[in-house]
């Protein structure tokens, strides 16, 4: 039997004990916590109109397509000019993929920028009813490009032809910042006969638009496109996609779109962004003499509001996303502005009566000068912030 | 000084929204003046590539730079401390930049290396003030030592850098050459300096508390969010107003320049509520 005084030194280096292990778990907990990133939490400031969406209630899956329900939002932002071009603007986005390449390659396209378009539609080779992918009947290979192209348009022209205005082509990759494209195609209607993307020049007239930068057609392009095909005016005439396709727009009398800004940048990229800003292609590249328009290199090649580029691995992808949408410059004024489009109402079914709708826009977008509408404070009716303050604002 | 200071947490926060909106016109006014930054950049003609890129990239945003280097280029000027030693150059650096400060009151600390985005670091340190002494960056531990990591950028308000150069003086809290074995890295030298002055290195975070000085390059920090959050890897990843990163090419930071500066989706504002505006005789901005 223990004596008394026995057990009190047990019970005493038991306490001890417990209280030094702890001391050293707090210590060791507090300095991860401490070092590591931590999960964002998303703003509770209950003032800034728009929460993060989360990846679940983005999409509604149906017909081996996803219907966009809601815009993405970022925390703290007025997006209330993207989301007008967002009702206004709608485009079906289809993305060539393989099977061997869903998991790889096109569900980084879903999780990043698809996540703009209206209605996203992944093409294969083979129908896959979860991802969702559509199975065009075709083998794969660079060869079987234009069949998949020509199955692939046919496609969401039948099934979906009354649910957008534009329809863009893409590959699993090419990162496309659908916002920006929606500014290029704001001061066009979808009964234009014309499409947009990197504008080449060799072999046509009018020049064709490079398939990897991927491509956009007004919904009179398209219908030309499969009546083309139908009265056999146009034919699967080469592999080669994207010159067979600007051939055949030429036949159906689609004219090819000048996609630059206006400070005549360049939008739509066929190459990474490194190597647009910072590579100096050889004179005997193929690239200089293909190119439409004059090629700038270094900073001018590319515009602030560029729509696309090529070549984007996964990792890429997300940076890509975090460089647009992420990543800023606190107050920071940028350069270039560029001016706001004048909105083309369609009459179809507006939410608003018909008066009250007209109104919201008349105020809200303005056809400004070329690149001074520097103060964003006037146009924004529902600015939550006081204007900017400080000696180093301007106010125009 | 006592070490009871007035923020005896390790973090810094940037300012919420609430708390700008209740600036009044004056104070706004009189905070943006007082946010001007000098940039101590520790350049060497090894890293010639690194130190181009710096010059020719976000060192552009600093309201004043001194750009000191271990021996004399012909490629660029900069201020020869002829010192080789790491420790030493360092704390000439510092007290030149100390005595030729002018009216600023913030000092970021960084090699060619790293990445900054200043207008972030000043958004972090709007409502600060620096007569009180703020020493910030990516907050690092070392057995007792706590330290911010030099590679992540390293800031002091004028409070601290004063304290600083003052503990220069004293050979013994503070030696200048440091015997072999007991050398530690500058950053670790310079948090020792600092804690004998009553000042103690902070971690700079977001109003999420999500750490904005980063020692690693975005694409390790994103190849990292992939395999840890591979179904949200940006919101695992790295802060929206995040300052510096490090490691990355040349070429890689012209085209975070790019990123950060110019590339952004149409029709999406923020109204911060102060402006700051692109460098002159400037075209990658």
């Amino acid at each position: 039997m223990k004596t008394p005084r026995s057990r009190v030194f047990f019970y005493v280096g038991f306490v001890v004990g417990t209280l030094v292990l702890h001391l050293f778990l707090r210590q060791i907990w507090y300095e991860t916590s401490r070092t590591l990133p931590q999960t964002y939490s998303g703003d509770k400031h209950t003032d800034d109109q728009h929460q993060t969406v989360e990846e679940g209630n983005i999409w509604k899956k149906e017909r081996s397509a996803l219907f966009n329900l809601q815009h993405p939002h970022h925390t703290g932002e007025d997006s209330s000019m993207a989301d007008d071009l967002y009702k206004n603007v709608r485009i079906l986005c289809w993305v060539m993929t393989a099977p061997q390449n869903l998991e790889k390659k096109a569900q980084h396209v879903k999780s990043t920028w698809s996540r703009h378009c209206n209605v996203l539609v992944f093409m294969s080779s083979l129908d896959n009813p979860d991802f969702p992918a559509v199975g065009l009947n075709t083998a794969e290979g660079r060869d079987q490009l234009y069949w998949k192209t020509i199955r692939a348009f046919h496609y969401v022209y039948e099934h979906h032809g009354h649910e957008a205005d534009w329809f863009l082509k893409a590959d699993d990759d090419t990162y496309v910042i659908v916002d920006n494209l929606r500014l290029v195609l704001a001061n066009h209607t979808p009964d234009e006969p014309i499409y947009f993307g990197r504008r080449f020049k060799p072999y046509t007239k009018q020049g064709y638009m490079s398939g990897g930068a991927g491509y956009v057609l007004s919904k009179e392009a398209l219908r030309r496109f499969v009546a083309g095909f139908k009265s056999k005016l146009c034919t699967h005439t080469t592999s080669v996609e994207d010159l067979a396709m600007g051939q055949c727009m030429e036949k159906v009398g689609v004219q090819a779109g000048d996609s630059r800004d206006t400070s005549h940048r360049e939008t739509f990229h066929p190459f990474v962004p490194e190597q647009h800003l910072t590579a100096k292609f050889p004179k005997s590249f193929w690239y200089w003499s293909y190119c439409y328009y004059p090629i700038a290199e270094g900073p001018n090649c590319c515009s602030d509001v560029s729509v696309s580029f090529h070549y984007i691995d996964s990792l890429h992808m997300y940076l890509l996303e975090y460089y647009t949408y992420h990543l800023r410059a606190f107050g920071y004024t940028y350069r270039y502005q560029p001016p706001v489009p004048k909105v083309n109402i369609i009459e179809k079914s507006v939410p608003l009566d018909d008066t009250e709708g007209q109104k919201d826009f008349a105020s809200q977008v303005k056809v400004k000068g070329n690149g001074d509408d520097v103060s964003s404070v006037d146009k924004k009716e529902n600015a939550d912030q006081p204007p900017a303050a400080g000696s180093s604002v301007d106010k125009q | 000084m006592t070490e009871e200071d007035h923020h005896h947490h390790h973090h810094v926060k940037a300012p919420s929204k609430e708390e700008l909106r209740s600036l009044s016109d004056t104070e706004m006014q009189k905070l943006s003046k007082q946010i001007e930054v000098y940039c101590v950049i520790m350049v060497q003609p090894k890293l010639l590539t690194h130190w181009a890129a710096a010059l020719d990239t976000w060192s552009k945003h600093c309201d004043k730079s001194g750009v000191y280097t271990s021996e004399n280029s012909k490629a660029f000027d900069a201020i020869d401390l002829n010192e080789k030693d790491n420790w030493t150059r360092l704390r000439k650096a510092l007290k030149h930049a100390f005595d030729n400060a002018g009216d600023l009151r913030w000092f970021f600390v960084a090699q060619p290396t790293t990445f900054a985005i200043i207008e972030n670091l000043k958004y972090l340190l709007l409502t600060k003030d620096p007569s009180e002494p703020f020493y910030l960056g990516k907050l690092m531990k070392s057995g007792e030592l706590e330290y911010v990591a030099y590679d992540g950028g390293i800031v002091l308000s004028y409070e601290a850098l004063k304290r600083l150069v003052h503990v220069f003086e004293d050979k013994d809290k503070c030696p200048e050459h440091v015997g072999a074995l007991w050398r530690l890295n500058e950053d670790k030298q310079l948090a020792m300096c600092l804690k004998y002055t009553g000042v103690f290195a902070e971690n700079g975070e977001d109003i999420h508390g999500k750490g904005v000085f980063n020692s690693q390059s975005i694409y390790t920090l994103i190849k990292d969010s992939m395999n840890n959050n591979p179904t949200n890897v940006l919101e695992g990843c790295c802060s929206d107003m995040a300052v510096t990163f490090n490691g990355m090419s040349p070429n890689q930071m012209q085209v975070m320049m790019f990123g950060v500066y110019r590339l952004r989706p149409f029709g999406h504002d923020f109204h911060d509520v102060l402006a700051f505006y692109p460098p002159e005789g400037s075209d990658n901005d």
